[in-house]
Parts: C-alpha cells; sequence; structure tokens
C-alpha cells in the first residue's frame, strides 16, 4: 500500500514538472509573440532601452572582462603543449583564434550575461509584480509589458553582441600573454597569425548568434519575472529558474545555430 | 457613477463573489467592509479590469467596462485613480519620477508645467520635501501619501482605495483618512474604499456596505450599522482591533 502511494506521488509529482515545464514553453512562446506584436508600434521607450542598455553593459562587464582574459590564457597554455608534440606550435595563434571567434567567445558571454542578467531581470519584475507595481502601471493606463518587457528583452538582444566583441578581444589578448610566456612570439607575429587564420566570416556567425543568445536572456527573464507569483518565495524562484532557463536555452540553440550555419555555409 | 449588477468571480472550485450588484452615486463616498477573503479587493481589481470576472456587468460612468476593447478600457482607466495596499510605487524611480509617470504619458504637459503639477499635488499630501527622495527612504505613511498623489495627480473621476490605512499607526491612518476626505470634496470624486479601519470608515463613507459569503449582505450608513442588532454585525464592529483603534484615537 506504502509502496502504491509513494509510485503515485512519484508519477504525480512527474505530471507537475511536465505540466510546468509545457506551460513555460507556451508562456515563452506566447511572450516571443507580443514581443514582435509590440517593438514595432510607438511609444518606443528609446530613454528605457538606452538605461536597461547602460545599466546591463555596465553591470556585465567587469565579470566578462577578467573570465575573457582567462579563458584565452588558459586555452592557449592547455593549446601549446599539445602542439608542441606535433611540432605545430605555429599554429597556436591561429587555433587558438579560431576557437575563441567561433564558439568560445560568444557562448562563454552570453552564459555569464544570462547568469547575471536574467536572474536580475527575474528578480526585478518578480518584485514588481508581487508588489503590485505592474498592476498600479496597467491601472495607470500604460501597458507593463511594453514598458518593462520589451524594453529589456530589446536592450539585452542588442547589448550581448556588443560584449562579445570585447571579449573576443580581451580572449586574444590573454591568449598573447599565454603564448609570450611560453614561446618568444612578438606580437606582430601572433596578430599577423591570428589574422591569417580567423577570416572575417569566422566572426559573423559567431556575432550574429549572440544576437539570438541576448534574446534568450531577456526573455526567459522577463517571462520568470513577470509571471511571478507566491510573493518573496515566487521571486527568488523567478531568479533561479531564469539563469537556468536561459543557460540551458542558450546551450540547445547554439547546437541549432551551428548546424544551420554549416548547412548553408559547408566550407565554415 | 459605478453600476455593479450581479457579479460573479470564483479561483477554481472557491466561489469569492457570488452575485454581487451594487451602485455608487456621483460624489458619494462608498466604503466595503467584509471579513478577510471575501473578495473586497477583487471587487476593486473586477472593476478596472486587473482581474476577469466570470460573470456579470460594472458600468462606470455609462461604459459597459467588461466589453471595452483594450484601447477603450485604457482611455477609461485614465479616468480612475488606484491607491493599492502597499502603494505600490515604482522603486526604482524617485518620487518625482513616480508622480510624473502618469503625466509624460497621457499628457502633453511642457517640462514646466509638469513640474508644477508634481510639487501641487505634493502640496496636497503635504510632502514637497521628498521630491527627490527613492521609495525606500519613505516611511509606510509617506509612501501612502506619495501613493495617493500619484492617484489624483491626473484628477481621475472615480478613485478607488484598498486598505489605504492598513499597517499605519491609528494617528498617521486618521490623517489619511481625512486628506481622502478632503482631496474628494476639492476634487469632487467619486470614491470606493476598502477597508477593516472603522475610524476610516467614520471619517470618509456617505454610505457603507458589508460583504460576507460573496454578497452584499448589509448597507447603510455606518451609524445604522454599528448600531445593528444583527449578530454577524455585532459581532464584525465589535472585533477588538477596531475597538484598539478607537480607543487610541
Amino acid at each position: 500500500m506504502n509502496k502504491k502511494t509513494s509510485t503515485s506521488a512519484y508519477l504525480n509529482s512527474i505530471e507537475n514538472r511536465l505540466n510546468e515545464f509545457f506551460t513555460m514553453i507556451a508562456g515563452l512562446w506566447i511572450f516571443s509573440v507580443q514581443f514582435f506584436r509590440y517593438v514595432f508600434v510607438p511609444p518606443y521607450e528609446v530613454y528605457e532601452i538606452r538605461k536597461h542598455m547602460n545599466e546591463l553593459g555596465i553591470k556585465t562587464l567587469p565579470i566578462v572582462s577578467v573570465t575573457g582574459f582567462i579563458i584565452g590564457l588558459v586555452l592557449a597554455m592547455q593549446t601549446q603543449p599539445v602542439l608542441a608534440r606535433f611540432g605545430a606550435e605555429a599554429y597556436l595563434p591561429g587555433s587558438v583564434g579560431i576557437s575563441i571567434v567561433r564558439e568560445l567567445g560568444p557562448v562563454i558571454t552570453a552564459l555569464i550575461f544570462a547568469g547575471r542578467v536574467s536572474s536580475g531581470i527575474g528578480a526585478e519584475l518578480g518584485s514588481m509584480r508581487v508588489t503590485e507595481q505592474i498592476d498600479a502601471m496597467e491601472v495607470s493606463a500604460v501597458d507593463p509589458f511594453k514598458y518593462l518587457v520589451v524594453t529589456r528583452i530589446f536592450a539585452c538582444t542588442f547589448i550581448l553582441p556588443i560584449l562579445t566583441v570585447y571579449v573576443i578581444f580581451i580572449a586574444l589578448t590573454g591568449a598573447y600573454i599565454a603564448v609570450v610566456l611560453v614561446q618568444n612570439m612578438t606580437i606582430e607575429y601572433y596578430t599577423n597569425a591570428v589574422l591569417y587564420s580567423v577570416e572575417f566570416g569566422d566572426a559573423i556567425p559567431g556575432v550574429a548568434k549572440t544576437f539570438v543568445f541576448g534574446y534568450i536572456v531577456g526573455l526567459v527573464g522577463s517571462y520568470k519575472g513577470y509571471t511571478a507569483t507566491n510573493g518573496t518565495e515566487g521571486v527568488g524562484r523567478a531568479s533561479t529558474t531564469a539563469v537556468v532557463v536561459s543557460s540551458l536555452m542558450i546551450l540547445i540553440f547554439d547546437m541549432i545555430l551551428v548546424k544551420i550555419t554549416l548547412w548553408l555555409w559547408p566550407t565554415f | 457613477m459605478v453600476e455593479i449588477i450581479n457579479l460573479k468571480k470564483a479561483f477554481n472550485s472557491y466561489i469569492v463573489l457570488d452575485d454581487v450588484s451594487l451602485s455608487v452615486e456621483k460624489g458619494e463616498n462608498l466604503v466595503v467592509f467584509g471579513r478577510s477573503g471575501t473578495g473586497k479587493s477583487v471587487l476593486l481589481k473586477c472593476m478596472v479590469r486587473l482581474m476577469e470576472p466570470d460573470s456579470g456587468k460594472i458600468i462606470i460612468d455609462g461604459k459597459d467596462v467588461l466589453s471595452l476593447n483594450i484601447k477603450e478600457l485604457n482611455e477609461l482607466r485614465k479616468q480612475i485613480g488606484f491607491l493599492f495596499q502597499s502603494a505600490a510605487l515604482y522603486d526604482s524611480m524617485s518620487v518625482r519620477q513616480n508622480l510624473e509617470f502618469p503625466l509624460i504619458r497621457h499628457f502633453n504637459f511642457t517640462p514646466e508645467e509638469r513640474e508644477q503639477k508634481v510639487i501641487s499635488v505634493l502640496e496636497k499630501v503635504s510632502l514637497v520635501e521628498a521630491i527627490d527622495k527613492m521609495p525606500s527612504e519613505l516611511s509606510g505613511g509617506m509612501k501612502k501619501r506619495i501613493g495617493l498623489a500619484r492617484s489624483i495627480i491626473t484628477e481621475p473621476k472615480l478613485m478607488l482605495y484598498d486598505e489605504p490605512t492598513t499597517g499605519l499607526d491609528p494617528i498617521t491612518s486618521k490623517e489619511i483618512s481625512y486628506l481622502i476626505l478632503e482631496l474628494q470634496k476639492s476634487l469632487n470624486m467619486t470614491s470606493v474604499v476598502v477597508t477593516h479601519d472603522l475610524l476610516c470608515a467614520e471619517i470618509i463613507a456617505d454610505r457603507a456596505i458589508v460583504l460576507n459569503e460573496g454578497k452584499v449582505q448589509y448597507q447603510g450608513s455606518i451609524p445604522e450599522l454599528t448600531s445593528s442588532n444583527d449578530p454577524f454585525l455585532k459581532n464584525f464592529f465589535s472585533h477588538e482591533f477596531i475597538k484598539e483603534n478607537n480607543q487610541v484615537n
């Protein structure tokens, strides 16, 4: 009897989780549709968008700088002995450069951005929801979705690519320092080697996909915060799940976008 | 000004409002009493469609609220002020920005005219010195006053108050009640006030209703209700916190 009860409770919890999952997918879809419906309709809330871009960029800049620098440095240090085994040390700047520009720079920046920004948006909007600030906005005939959600998603979508380009340069600098530590290489040689290996075509898909990642971060954070319930506990949950869901979605969409890129440009 | 006909609202199987009907005349102050969970706040939220009722009719200023599209609804909402229980000030904005928020979006005032409006409304609630403060720097009573100032800055025809004195000490509570009365008179507004505070009701109310089990069970003036021999009303108005409030004042 006890075993039967525990199995039924287990099945119920699975059912609840599946229910929550599909509700979230549907919610994110509806938010996405609403975003594209509102984003082209005035008023454009330019001041709010600029304010969010500024805040989000500045908030994330220190952590992405440190992470980018260390990733570049460590990647070069780890790759050097492997290449040395095959006598291919000259290819170090190129291989590190391609890894950073194509994959590591965009994905690492997006994941850090998700951790920092998605949780922040989730907590901020969640707290506005449970303290009736969103209701107050709605009652004063201002559309809270347009004012709070559209502006944040828009800002995230356009600030992440800028941060990514910055992180790529910082990571390449970190890699150069590692190369100088183990090999006697001039900055001219390093720069030429990176530029020779990394083509402009490598950077475009890498940076372009961060528009999607930025959109995901803004969308998930806003959705989780905007739909928060159950007081402060709900705000905490919104903030945590926003990070988990947006990070997971970034990795899934990265896989899909890389596949699409390789399908469209097989020589990439 | 307001007419509510057979309003019903349930959350799953829990019926909160069951055939509620009431009307509020222009310029009248109606106080809504009721035990916690009897749907007083739900009633206010249904009136501005923050919640959608299951059935019934709400007519405000001749408009059937439930049949309005979002554009028409927002036009109507511009004529309604709502003071939330928590005041619901936007905590990322200063007092000035909170007050300017509806003005920037709905009126074509010049910055000077806006400033003048903000100062004038802050004078009404006696908080001009708080103009550049953030909500986190304000006390509970000050937040309520600023919330009130933000609600009346657009000079609404109808004001809805959700427990305007809850959580305040008796003296501040009395001050807020008189302020509400004064503003109602000077701006000639119609008000619906949800409260548990008998003293506040005595100051503000022209008429009161008592919600019980989802229905309007009693209505009349405050003296009529408080002196009633009905067991429920006797029990309701002899509640300890009401007594305490009266004693302190």
